[in-house]
């Protein structure tokens, strides 16, 4: 299995080893951060460290930071926590491509959430005059679909200028690209650990300190009394040291991985029907592909068996790929939404990666597309 | 060989893929979701493509560290099978949409997109035999008669069965095949078999299809076409069917009366004693040959229920229909359900019952 490709770093990115090493010597520790006995406070010591560290990998405070089980809880936090908090405001706004954790939202309160638009690029759209009632707005930093970078300063300037708080889903930018959280001048931001090379389990809501959110769970207040439960010292220890090995590596790895998505990216253009999703700039890191004509779960069985991993993407129904939502609200058909794969690149990414998902795809589409039939 | 296995989420489907990793082939698993809207949870035997039996079949794959993809083809299974169903039942007959989704979505559908995908068979739990006799390959009753499943598969055409492994239908009894699951470590072995219907998991046939149908109440007459009660919906009634006829005006001789027959251009059900329900020749539509086609007249055994007894009889094929003569009448013969035609336990052929005489 050591030569199989692996493509799916935006499903969940491989654990480093400086986070697994960090781990090791946290697991056997006995105490609860909250106790005040010598144990406690060694577990507190560590996790605070570690909320130290990652707030200087973001460029935030580190009061700022609320450890979340991962980027889903940080993202209904947000938005529960800020639709809770500003009775005066009712209203949410989002982006038409936002991560399920996200877009459900709009189930949850039900005509309470505006749903802001993109364009063909998977760009969101200038939504116009932004509504008194509003108390927050939710835009995704990096597309985990399509890598798309979204515009983010035009719409913090608008959207504070009307007195909405604003925050960022940056689960697939922290790593990617260099984040500032003061300099963003968002109000709060999401991270989460595995897409990083941290341990699955743990994220974080990156929150200014005068953002008061109503808690939407309850119990023993830790964590800015937002989010009760024990913390999980050993994951925040993990996390925080993905953290500095990914935030160091921005001087090269995005840079690196520029030049492998380029190559991808003009590979996979030379096919028949076959098209590139996502205007530029984008996440190094994400590809997303239409390959008309196939279903994307064929292509999956395909490549799996060559020995290659990569994702659709987005969601499924009891296992079946649902057309992907992010591509319908760029103005894909639901065949051409159906047909797309994604595939994400990593630390383990080589050149000699890309060949063989080069080399492979050609037959694969073609046997995709007589089984489509 | 690549070989697909379907994987129902049941023991039978999760043994044989078991047995096809042991032989040595490259197995994948694959799901059939089929209901547009699964339940999340199975209720005792009825129902399948429940999120629960997706996931038994997803473990099992798991524990067999085999490659598993859920495939959905609730649209054809929508169209060729449910739609179907209804409209056989709004035209007067019995369908089996068992064997229908074996011929149209099984060993067709499913079938097609394996091999387009580079596999080269399709295994099921299915309780047969298959042979290689002279590059052709023939279906036969499997080894515990009980279990056989012949019947459901006799729709197979030979390209079809040439594709086809039951790795199940040779020597094994069901409780041995629950027993060599929990030994693999597949948790599903004493879940309970499937029966019934998969798409009306009440079980409530005549409600579903009154929901499809509606309800246009109508005569049922007797067989001088004398109105001797009402009914709600022909649909309701199957040839052969005694209770819940709600007769008015009883019979001259007091005796017991069945419907013989469901007219839905008229709307009625025309009922009347038992010995009217007797069958002795049966006019088969739509013929399908397991390895040739055979025309003219030859002495075998015909099967006209899923657990039925088979029968000695003349049978006389066409190229678009048979006829079946029967050596003794049996009663409560549906149109619409298949005839099935045996040499000794060998499947020869099928066709669907259009018509029946005394």
């Amino acid at each position: 299995m050591t030569d199989r490709i692996y493509l799916d770093h935006a499903a969940g990115a491989p654990l480093l080893p400086q986070a697994r090493r960090a781990m090791d010597e946290v697991w056997s520790r006995p105490g609860n951060p909250s106790s005040l006995h010598t144990a406690g406070r060694s577990a507190r010591r560590s996790l605070e460290e570690s909320r130290e560290s990652l707030a200087q990998c973001l460029g935030a405070h580190p009061t700022e930071i609320v450890f979340t089980s991962g980027g889903t809880e940080a993202n209904n936090l947000i938005l529960l926590g800020a639709a809770a908090a500003r009775p005066d405001r009712p209203r949410l706004a989002i982006g038409a491509a936002e991560h399920p954790s996200v877009a459900g939202v709009v189930e949850r309160l039900p005509g309470r959430v505006e749903v802001w638009g993109v364009d063909a690029g998977g760009r969101l759209r200038d939504p116009g005059p932004i509504s008194a009632e509003t108390a927050l707005v939710s835009t995704m930093l990096v597309n985990n679909e399509t890598g798309v970078v979204q515009p983010l300063e035009a719409v913090v300037a608008a959207v504070r200028k009307a007195g909405a708080w604003v925050h960022t889903d940056a689960v697939q930018a922290f790593g990617h690209l260099p984040l500032d959280f003061a300099g963003l001048g968002v109000d709060a931001l999401t991270v989460s650990a595995h897409k990083l090379g941290g341990p699955v389990g743990i994220g974080a809501l990156v929150v200014r300190r005068d953002v008061a959110l109503a808690a939407p769970g309850f119990g023993g207040g830790q964590e800015r009394r937002v989010r009760s439960g024990t913390v999980m010292v050993a994951l925040a220890v993990g996390f925080a040291a993905a953290a500095r090995v990914a935030v160091g590596d921005l001087a090269t790895e995005p840079a690196r991985l520029t030049t492998l998505r380029e190559r991808l990216v003009q590979g996979v253009s030379v096919l028949p029907e076959v098209v590139v999703n996502g205007s530029a700039p984008t996440s190094p890191a994400i590809v997303n592909v239409t390959f008309r004509g196939c279903r994307a779960d064929d292509l999956l069985l395909i490549l799996d068996a060559a020995g290659i991993d990569c994702s659709t993407g987005s969601a499924c129904t009891a296992g079946v790929h649902q057309p992907s939502e992010v591509l319908l609200a760029m103005g894909r058909s639901a065949a051409d939404a159906s047909a797309s794969l994604r595939f994400s690149l990593g630390p383990t990414t080589d050149a000699a990666a890309i060949e063989r998902v080069l080399a492979v795809l050609p037959e694969a589409v073609v046997r995709a597309r007589a089984a489509a039939l | 060989m690549r070989v697909l296995a379907a994987m129902s989420g049941g023991v039978d489907s999760a043994v044989a893929a078991a047995r096809m990793v042991d032989a040595g082939h490259e197995v994948t698993g694959v799901h059939l979701a089929l209901s547009k809207n699964p339940q999340t949870y199975r209720s005792g035997a009825r129902g399948c493509c429940s999120l629960e039996d997706s996931h038994d079949a997803r473990r099992a794959a798991d524990v067999l560290g085999i490659p598993f993809y859920v495939w959905d083809f609730s649209d054809r299974f929508a169209a060729d099978v449910v739609d179907d169903f209804v409209a056989e039942y709004a035209a007067g007959r019995t369908p089996n949409p068992c064997l229908r989704c074996n011929e149209k979505i099984k060993f067709e559908a499913v079938l097609d997109r394996g091999v387009a995908l580079g596999f080269d068979a399709i295994a099921t739990g299915h309780y047969a035999v298959l042979r290689e006799v002279d590059g052709r390959t023939q279906l036969w009753r499997s080894a515990e008669q009980a279990k056989d499943q012949s019947y459901v598969l006799g729709v197979l055409d030979q390209a079809q069965l040439s594709r086809c492994l039951f790795p199940l239908g040779l020597d094994t009894a069901k409780a041995d095949v629950r027993s060599e699951a929990a030994a693999r470590g597949l948790y599903l072995a004493k879940k309970p078999d499937s029966h019934d219907i998969c798409f009306i998991p009440s079980g409530d046939t005549a409600g579903f299809l009154s929901r499809h149908l509606g309800s246009s109440g109508g005569d049922v007459v007797d067989e001088c076409g004398e109105v001797v009660g009402a009914h709600a919906g022909s649909h309701r009634f199957t040839v052969g069917q005694r209770r819940g006829l709600h007769l008015g005006v009883p019979a001259d001789d007091g005796r017991p009366r069945y419907v013989l027959g469901i007219d839905p251009v008229s709307n009625t059900v025309t009922v009347g004693p038992h010995e009217a329900l007797a069958v002795a020749r049966i006019e088969g539509i739509r013929p399908s040959w397991t390895e040739a086609e055979v025309l003219g007249p030859w002495r075998g055994f015909v099967q006209v229920r899923a657990h039925g007894a088979p029968l000695p009889a003349l049978i006389e094929g066409r190229a678009d229909s048979i006829t079946v003569e029967l050596d003794a009448a049996t009663h409560g013969i549906a149109p619409g359900q298949a005839v099935v035609c045996y040499d000794g336990d060998r499947v020869v052929g099928s066709a669907t019952i259009a018509a029946t005489a005394r």
